[in-house]
């Protein structure tokens, strides 16, 4: 009866997401209040049903409802509770729920949090994302309903992938969908503006807060993904260019580029088709990413075209929104004026610049992520493009935006002097330049010997944008005379803006040092035996048998040693989930912000109690989730500004009280 | 002029949408690769195992061989590489590797690992005779004839079909051909 329940639950969610999508928008056109209001309690409605269903398929989970197929086929009784939970989304029926309901979510949050955006427009993209639900709630009941009986039914369920049975797989989806799905509100703002041929800078404004938490909830879930399997995949890797990767951080980067041209229209009102099209491009390529991963695609193209239903679903659905948000653009771009004017030297063109090189590396990896597909489905074969292609690509794209950041920051709108910037950045470059040597020696002290120009020049990079953002945050505390006042001044959104940056130098010397400097061995280890590495002596003591909840694993101790005294034990463990039968590799970790120290099982070898073991000292690994953590308390940082919380009204006088100067302030 | 701009997304998407559905349907057979009936492109590259030693398409003279081109960080080739290991052992085919834009150590751990099918493999780190070859991706197979010249390509992995039903009776049929 339960399960029916959500089921029921998910049609009368269909049901408000056509009225959500239908009535608002022709109240808007045709200027009837009565239908405008139905937007914002159907978007609660839809809500409260979507969390529903959401809650009752996690109750068949937890009560061990094997009657329910997609329960049978994800869980287990041995299963600890907290992976019973998370393996709700530990499917493809499961995750698209998930979806719609965060979708929902944040078309919840723009209901409750938008008082001071004009019920028209609140209205308009309310029902834009009711369009958008109506497309997923047909998919998941259509194609994929989680909620589907089986019978006879079985005793047992088949237990959910080893693999996701862990932490971070537990946050990291609904992470990652908060930021994909996230960017709806952005694209819904877009759409709306357009409809009612409203382009203006109170449009950026109101979508700007919008499109940062998007931004931060897929900043976050990214470097979640990438942690995970770092310590899951029992590789020590930590990005991977796999497609499903990929997935995620194409709309990551034209996302940055939306964020930063929202910036330019809000306080300039120009480049306004350009930041549409943005709004646009993000989204389709979270919907794009949804497909990749959820129609299997990528799995087989053949297994796709063998069960096309679900593949051909997303595909037609993204040539509706794609299709039909473009030709929107065609019919009312049009009427979208921009005036201002800007010379070549100006803050604008800096920031011009910085959305060209994103726009550019996202189609490049779009490229890169796609062109197999297209081959294999041509069958012409598979093929890997392989890291090789994507850092060919990526870096010398990505590293003149780091180079730029300074600059585009301290610019001034429409005409700046980039020489004047260079002088004023003399020192910051010098000091930047011999952190950038000095940082690379200090950890290849010896033992990988060499400075190579890639350390360098990744060193340098990572210290000049650190060092740059620091700067001009003091450089700007200084205008006043005493400079705690002046860091006072300085608004949430600048230091937001900093921080963000900060991540990305942070970010960048943790992805230098690590895969210049890491010392990773696989080796052939019997009891007592040592092995040397950076000045940290691993002791391979030997293995034992070890059961845990629904696994058997052979568990290793390895000792390591400092100056002959042991510091620490590592236990990594080879386990064999006893439904699956699927072998995993549980890798012991000492985390450090300085270096991990990286011990995993491989084999056994030949006879006795030998294994292979593999370790890994991997100096400043941490410091590339930093730099995403970072990046996202800065995108916090920027959409909590109160620029955003004040009332229409209060916003009025504010703007006649600023002073002229006021809109480089508050860049 | 003004509208173009702005219809110009949307011509994109749709030829796009119209491109690929089309190719979809397509017998890609009928787009054969330029380099078949070409002499193989020269090259001299250090071998993996050994970087005192070349290796060049003309020492293969006068031998039917095939090229594979791999890489340890292209999970395809992993799949492939059994095929290979069963060709060079049961079916005492020569086959050359050239190693692609990858880490000299890593690759020799892989083939100690994996177990090495390869009479010889040139190491391409740079990717440069890839370019030559006209390589896309790894893992890219080609047979190439006692006179040097192409006469076989396959892009991706070789499958039990591909080695069976082409690879198989061709590299036969070539090595009764007089030199």
């Amino acid at each position: 009866m339960i399960p029916e329940i959500g089921h029921y639950a998910l049609v009368l969610a269909l049901c408000i997401a056509i009225i959500q999508a239908t009535l608002p928008l022709i109240g808007a056109q045709r200027g009837i209040p009565s239908w405008i209001a139905v937007a914002k309690p159907a978007a609660q409605a839809q809500f409260f049903f979507t969390l529903l269903s959401f809650v009752l398929l996690t109750y068949a989970f937890v009560t061990n409802d094997f009657s329910v197929k997609y329960v049978a086929s994800n869980s287990n009784t041995q299963l600890p509770i907290q992976y019973k939970i998370s393996a709700v989304w530990g499917a493809h029926e499961g995750s698209l729920l998930l979806w719609v309901l965060i979708l929902n979510a944040w078309a919840a949050a723009v209901s409750w949090f938008s008082r001071s955006v004009p019920a028209q427009m609140t209205a308009r993209v309310l029902s834009v994302m009711g369009m958008v639900s109506i497309g997923f709630l047909l998919f998941t009941l259509i194609t994929s309903n989680p909620f589907d009986r089986i019978f006879p039914v079985p005793m047992d369920g088949r237990d959910l992938n080893p693999l996701l049975q862990d932490f971070g797989l537990v946050i990291h989806p609904p992470m990652l969908y908060m930021g994909y799905v996230g960017f709806s509100v952005a694209f819904a703002f877009a759409i709306a503006a357009m409809l009612g041929g409203r382009l203006d800078a109170a449009w950026a404004r109101w979508s700007r807060p919008w499109t940062q938490m998007a931004w931060v909830f897929l900043t976050i879930g990214i470097a979640l993904g990438s942690w995970w399997a770092y310590y899951e995949l029992g590789w020590g890797g930590w990005w991977f260019w796999d497609p499903v990767e990929n997935a995620s951080f194409q709309p990551w980067l034209v996302g940055t580029a939306l964020l930063h041209s929202l910036a330019v229209t809000e306080q300039r009102g120009i480049f306004k088709a350009w930041t549409v099209l943005l709004a646009i491009f993000t989204f389709s390529l979270s919907l794009l990413g949804t497909f990749l991963v959820r129609s299997g695609v990528l799995t087989s193209v053949h297994a796709f075209a063998s069960d096309p239903e679900r593949g051909v679903f997303i595909l037609m659905f993204l040539l509706v929104v794609v299709g039909g948000s473009l030709a929107l653009f065609a019919w009312r771009g049009p009427q979208i004026k921009s005036h201002g004017k800007f010379e070549l030297m100006s803050k604008e063109t800096a920031l011009l610049v910085n959305n060209i090189l994103l726009v550019v590396a996202a189609c490049a990896i779009l490229l890169g992520t796609v062109y197999p597909l297209i081959l294999d489905a041509m069958d012409l074969g598979k093929i890997s493009v392989g890291p090789p292609y994507f850092n060919f690509v990526f870096i010398p794209l990505t590293a003149p935006l780091a180079v730029l950041a300074a600059f585009g920051v301290l610019a001034r709108w429409r005409k700046t002097d980039f020489m004047d910037i260079l002088k004023r950045l003399k020192l910051v470059l010098i000091a930047a330049v011999v952190l950038g040597v000095l940082w690379p020696l200090s950890v290849s002290g010896g033992v990988n010997g060499d400075l190579t120009l890639g350390a360098v020049f990744g060193g340098v990079l990572a210290a000049w944008v650190m060092l740059s953002s620091a700067y001009i945050v003091y450089d700007r505390a200084r205008r006043k005379s005493d400079l705690l006042a002046g860091f006072r001044s300085i608004p949430l959104a600048f230091y937001g803006m900093t921080l963000a940056h900060m991540g990305i130098g942070v970010f960048i010397a943790g992805v230098t040092l690590t895969s210049l400097y890491s010392v990773e061995k696989d080796l052939r280890m019997a009891p007592g035996d040592v092995y040397e590495t950076n000045g940290y002596q691993f002791r391979f003591v030997g293995t034992k048998g070890h059961n845990g909840p629904n696994f058997h694993a052979d568990r290793g101790t390895v000792e390591v040693l400092k100056d002959d005294v042991v510091v620490m034990t590592l236990h990594p463990e080879k386990r064999i989930y006893t439904v699956t039968r699927m072998p995993m590799t549980e890798a012991a970790i000492d985390p450090g912000l300085f270096r991990d120290l990286y011990v995993a099982l491989g084999e056994p070898v030949g006879q006795g109690d030998a294994w292979a073991v593999r370790i890994y000292h991997k100096p400043y690994i941490r410091w590339i989730w930093l730099g995403g953590i970072f990046m996202g308390l800065g995108g916090i940082l920027a959409a909590s500004d109160r620029r955003y919380r004040m009332g229409a009204k209060a916003r009025r006088t504010a703007v006649l009280k600023a002073p002229a100067g006021g809109a480089e302030a508050r860049a | 002029m003004k509208q173009l701009k702005f219809i110009l997304p949307l011509a994109i998407f749709l030829a796009l949408a119209v491109v690929l559905y089309n190719g979809l349907g397509k017998d890609p057979k009928l787009v054969p690769s330029p380099l078949i009936g070409k002499p193989a492109p020269a090259f001299q590259l250090t071998t993996l195992s050994d970087a005192g030693k070349t290796i060049s398409p003309a020492d293969m003279k006068g031998q039917v061989w095939l090229l594979n081109i791999w890489a340890t960080w292209c999970t395809t080739c992993k799949a492939e590489h059994e095929i290979l290991n069963v060709l060079a052992q049961r079916g005492g085919m020569k086959i050359v590797g050239l190693n692609y834009k990858d880490d000299r150590f890593k690759a020799q751990q892989w083939l100690r690992r994996e177990g090495n099918p390869y009479q010889v493999n040139a190491f391409d780190q740079d990717g440069r005779v890839g370019i030559d070859w006209g390589v896309t991706g790894t893992p890219e197979t080609f047979v190439v004839d006692k006179q040097g010249v192409i006469r076989y390509k396959k892009i991706g992995a070789i499958t039990v079909d591909d080695a069976r039903d082409t690879i198989i009776p061709l590299v036969k049929q070539l090595e009764a051909e007089a030199a």
